[in-house]
């Protein structure tokens, strides 16, 4: 069965979605990036929708519930690399995606989230949401 | 709203596979329309919100992609039909965030914002007929 | 009714005929007078001429073999020609009148040889005179249109590149828009500009964007939120929108327009909010940058 691929980077994993997903296998994706985190000790997911040329209301709570299992698997999620248009449409759909941390592209991703730990690490609770 | 159809294609919504199918359809139908990237962003993502309602509340259904013209504008329409359970309250229906079921609510007041012109018709038992417009 | 038919079929031969056997005379005759009608045109421009001339002179002529209704199928490729022809001349620039005397100075030269072919007969000449009259003017109206849609493409094509030129984002520092917006905002003006916005902050890679209103006389319901929308869109992409450069009075229309702000950072002078910008984007200030900044507010 296809699936999206999670490439580990560090203590983060990667994940670029570059096809028109449909409902299974975002399904599927949620369930594959929650088991990676807790195989390897995941403290960053980044999202990388530079590709996607839509987002609709199923795929931001797709985004959204994926940030919310990392968070109670103690890791971050990042959203990297939305398009101008999309995010344009989003805005006019009305769809927010609170609590979910977005960056230009997969390094300043990175610079998000290795803020986001040693924040934490310092204040020494879980990670504050955007 | 009476304009001239110039053309039209119908696809079926039986399963995920075809909510992907139609809009990448409509996106085809938009490009070839000469809508900017932000104008066909909207029909895409508006037809995608109506064409997984069809699925998911109307058991099925077909989407009909049609290219109209009226007078000097060209426009973009597509009509979601499914003889569905219908919806009892559409105005409630059109409130942001209201539910039905599991989830954010069904889409309809989204997929009115991304459109020029929207209507519904939907009764219980009769089933729901959506249409979005967009013009060039 | 088998005369009118008779006369119909005879009306058809007729006009196909003319074409067949004197084509060389009628093509002459009407070169002549559309030269007569236009401005000068370059030895280019009048070989152009005649060649697109004679092209639609056997065009016709085999249009015509088949049927005298203009808006018939065996007519498609003459109304296929003067469509694009039509378009073609108001691309390059040529008037409204150039364009549709292409078809309407046909009409002499036609009328003269049907006169030749008719001879005596008065009533053969006015019924062809009166249905190549319909034929030519409803081709004639089918020019008029076509070159006025190809105008109005042009123009709005014009006017898009316009309004992209007319507000440039300019980047300040490393990571850092700013969008002086001047003049007063329309609708659409102001979408073609957000979206220009948009595009530089991923082109740039700019954590930061400052649109700046100063030179904006009047903000109503509208303009404040294409602008609220740009700000929200830049946040979800991850940048950081900023608005600069509201005057007193924008700020009192603001609160009466009942626009809800929410969160968006606002300062009061361009200064400011680049100031802030490079606070939050980490970037230490040397104290002779410090000194422009100051003297800048």
């Amino acid at each position: 069965m296809e699936r999206i691929p999670i490439l580990k980077m560090g203590e983060y994993l990667l994940v670029t979605i570059q096809v028109d997903m449909h409902d299974r296998l975002a399904l599927t994706l949620q369930d594959d990036l929650t088991s990676q985190i807790v195989k390897h000790n995941a403290h960053g997911v980044l999202i990388d929708i530079s590709a996607l040329e839509m987002v609709d209301s199923f795929i931001g709570r797709m985004l959204g519930s994926i940030a919310s299992m990392a968070r109670l698997l103690d890791a971050e999620t990042v959203v990297v690399g939305m398009q101008p248009s999309v995010a344009i449409t989003l805005v006019e759909l009305g769809l927010s995606l609170k609590g979910i941390r977005t960056a230009l592209d997969v390094e300043k991703g990175m610079a998000s989230l290795r803020g986001a730990l040693s924040d934490s690490k310092r204040n020494g609770a879980s990670n504050s949401q955007h | 709203m009476v304009h001239r159809i110039l053309s039209t294609e119908q696809h079926q919504i039986r399963n995920s596979e075809d909510v992907v199918e139609v809009r990448q359809l409509v996106r085809k139908k938009a490009i070839s329309l000469g809508f900017g990237l932000v104008d066909q962003t909207k029909m895409v993502t508006a037809s995608s919100e109506l064409a997984r309602n069809t699925l998911d509340y109307g058991g099925g259904g077909t989407a009909s992609i049609e290219l109209v013209e009226n007078g000097r504008r060209s426009g973009l329409r597509v009509i979601f039909e499914d003889q569905g359970p219908g919806i009892p309250d559409v105005d409630l229906a059109l409130t942001d965030g209201f539910t039905s079921g599991n989830g954010l609510g069904l889409g309809l007041g989204g997929a009115k914002r991304l459109a020029d012109e929207f209507e519904i018709s939907s009764k219980p038992g009769a089933g729901t007929r959506v249409s979005i417009l967009r013009w060039k | 009714m088998a005369e009118a038919s008779a006369l119909a079929s005879s009306s058809r031969s007729r006009l196909a005929n003319l074409l067949y056997q004197r084509e060389q005379d009628i093509a002459e005759n009407w070169l002549k007078r559309q030269e007569k009608s236009m401005r000068r045109l370059s030895a280019s421009e009048r070989r152009e001429s005649e060649r697109q001339s004679r092209e639609f002179l056997g065009l016709m002529r085999n249009a015509a073999s088949e049927s005298m209704d203009a808006s018939s199928s065996a007519w498609e490729p003459v109304r296929d020609f003067l469509t694009d022809f039509s378009a073609l001349r108001a691309k390059s620039g040529y008037s409204p009148s150039e364009t549709a005397t292409f078809i309407f100075s046909l009409k002499q030269p036609l009328f003269e040889a049907l006169r030749d072919e008719c001879g005596k007969d008065a009533d053969a000449l006015a019924t062809e005179i009166w249905t190549i009259t319909e034929l030519l003017d409803s081709l004639g109206l089918l020019t008029v249109e076509s070159f006025q849609k190809t105008r109005e493409s042009v123009i709005s094509r014009q006017q898009q590149e316009l309004m992209e030129l007319s507000t440039p984002v300019v980047q300040l520092w490393n990571g850092v828009l700013a969008l002086p917006l001047i003049g007063t905002l329309d609708s659409a003006r102001t979408q073609v500009v957000m979206e220009n916005l948009l595009d530089a902050i991923v082109k740039t890679r700019s954590d930061f964007a400052i649109i700046d209103i100063t030179g904006v006389p009047v903000v109503d319901t509208l303009v404040a939120q294409h602008l609220l929308k740009t700000v929200a869109a830049a946040r979800l992409m991850g940048a950081e929108c900023m608005i600069s450069g509201i005057r007193p009075q924008i700020a009192q229309t603001i609160i009466h327009l009942g626009v809800d702000l929410g969160g968006v950072v606002t300062k009061a002078t361009l200064a400011d909010a680049f100031s802030l910008a490079l606070r939050r984007s980490g970037a230490s200030l040397t104290s002779a940058a410090k000194n422009i900044l100051s003297a800048e507010n």
